[in-house]
């Protein structure tokens, strides 16, 4: 098959690279610069395991051609763990994940919403994760840790009260 | 799940060059604008291209632009910049409201309306704002550009009325002048991201002229217009919606598959169609559910 050439910045870095056209963004993330965090849940665009910043919105990387990205911002969970911040805080103070395969979904649909909405209602929560499945936790968890991420400024203290043990 | 099939990738920057290719390529060229749908399709070999045409290289398709009193709304305008539109949400409430129930967040993001209708699966969540509408699909072509009336474009499950070698450009939806209220009432199995098993979309003004449309319950997504001649010039009462839910079973073509039965959507589309018409009116006056909050 015939390479397509793309330039894109990945995590802050420039990357040049020749991808098949029928490569998806998350197979050379994962396979072919081993960025890991993205994973391959359905493959389908339903279960946000493959969730991306694809120039600053989350993507389904699955569903997105690695062509697709030539000279686009490309941000994963590696990216954005380096510098932890309250959410990430927040999400391993309250126990939010336990496999952890949903971990990179959710931790990126959650930094999209907080970055335009910093104090969402639970029910703008619920919805900004909704197509994040996560088959151990039943949510509550993650909600709660999201919840005590967007008042970390204001209501750390209250929040951290509040929280069960 | 890989990818099998082999196609060049060509991401052109004009809808001239567009053209041409998909002229040359014929049926065996696809359009990628979210690729939502498109990959999926590739992935599961029901599609198998020997081309992909990216438009999202070309500038005129990315406007989104209020003009003569009609929104264009150009092929590479995704779902969350049509949340994210202050004429959308002022001007026409019901294609926010149905785009707020596309998917999730991620795929928003992504997936264009224009895609969603050239997809035109039956459940198509946009379908029943634009038939209420009565906007226009416009459609370049190696000839000449022709613009369909939404109500013409949909001619079965997956089927439109474009031609081999056109493409479509954008959606043109002319921006109502008469007050009005809206509601698109979805039903999936749990609230959070599923595919309609019943949409049900009214449009109702203030000079008491209805338009309803139904989504996921016939091949393809249609105006009730029995229902909407009964309403017609009347005030709503308890009487008069009863006759309009005895009219929905005559007007919808259900099937039953792995997410209902058709019973099951044919009684859920008249509860659905009582609360859409509640839904509407109230917030005509400005009062009932915010915009976006689920009456279901």
């Amino acid at each position: 098959m015939k390479k397509v050439p793309i330039r894109f910045r990945l995590n802050g870095v420039d990357r040049d690279l020749e991808v098949a056209a029928a490569d998806t963004l998350l197979e050379v993330l994962r396979d072919g610069l081993g960025i890991k965090s993205p994973k391959t849940g359905c493959d389908h665009g339903d279960c946000g395991a493959c969730t991306v910043f694809l120039d600053d919105r989350t993507v389904r990387s699955c569903l997105v051609l690695a062509a697709e990205a030539d000279g686009c911002d490309v941000v994963t969970l590696e990216g954005i763990s380096r510098d932890p911040g309250p959410l990430l805080h927040e999400l391993a103070r309250h126990n939010s994940f336990q496999c952890g395969f949903c971990a990179p979904g959710v931790v990126l649909s959650a930094a999209e919403l907080l970055r335009s909405k910093p104090h969402p209602t639970r029910q703008e929560i619920q919805e900004a994760i909704a197509g994040n499945l996560c088959r151990c936790t039943g949510y509550t968890p993650i909600i709660e840790g999201i919840e005590a991420a967007s008042c970390a400024d204001s209501c750390l203290n209250e929040a951290s009260t509040r929280r069960r043990p | 799940m890989p990818i099998t099939c082999e196609f060049e990738y060509h991401k052109p920057k004009s809808l001239l060059e567009a053209i041409e290719i998909l002229e040359r390529d014929g049926k065996n060229a696809s359009v990628l604008a979210g690729g939502t749908d498109l990959l999926v399709w590739m992935k599961e070999g029901l599609r198998a291209p020997s081309a992909v045409v990216d438009v999202k290289g070309i500038r005129e398709l990315h406007s989104l632009e209020a003009s003569d009193g009609s929104l264009l709304v150009g092929a590479c305008v995704t779902f969350t910049e049509l949340l994210e539109s202050a004429v959308v949400r002022g001007r026409l409430p019901l294609l926010w409201e149905c785009s707020r129930t596309v998917a999730s967040v991620g795929v928003r993001n992504r997936a264009t309306l224009v895609g969603n209708i050239c997809s035109a699966v039956p459940c198509l969540d946009s379908a029943p704002a634009l038939l209420a509408y009565e906007a226009s699909v416009v459609v370049e072509g190696p000839v000449a550009q022709r613009q369909i009336p939404v109500a013409r474009w949909f001619v079965g499950a997956r089927q439109t009325a474009i031609r081999a070698g056109e493409i479509v450009s954008g959606v043109r939806i002319p921006l109502p002048d008469r007050k009005n209220g809206a509601c698109y009432v979805k039903l999936g199995r749990y609230r959070g991201e599923d595919l309609a098993q019943v949409g049900v979309g009214v449009l109702a003004f203030e000079d008491r002229e209805y338009r309803i449309a139904f989504c996921a319950v016939s091949p393809a997504p249609a105006r009730a217009t029995p229902i909407e001649r009964l309403l017609n010039g009347r005030d709503l009462s308890e009487d008069l919606i009863h006759q309009a839910q005895d009219l929905v079973s005559q007007e919808i073509r259900p099937i039953t598959d792995i997410r209902a039965s058709k019973e099951y959507r044919t009684h859920m589309a008249k509860i659905m169609l009582e609360r859409g018409l509640r839904a509407a009116i109230e917030r005509m006056a400005g009062a009932g559910p915010a915009l976006g909050e689920s009456v279901i």
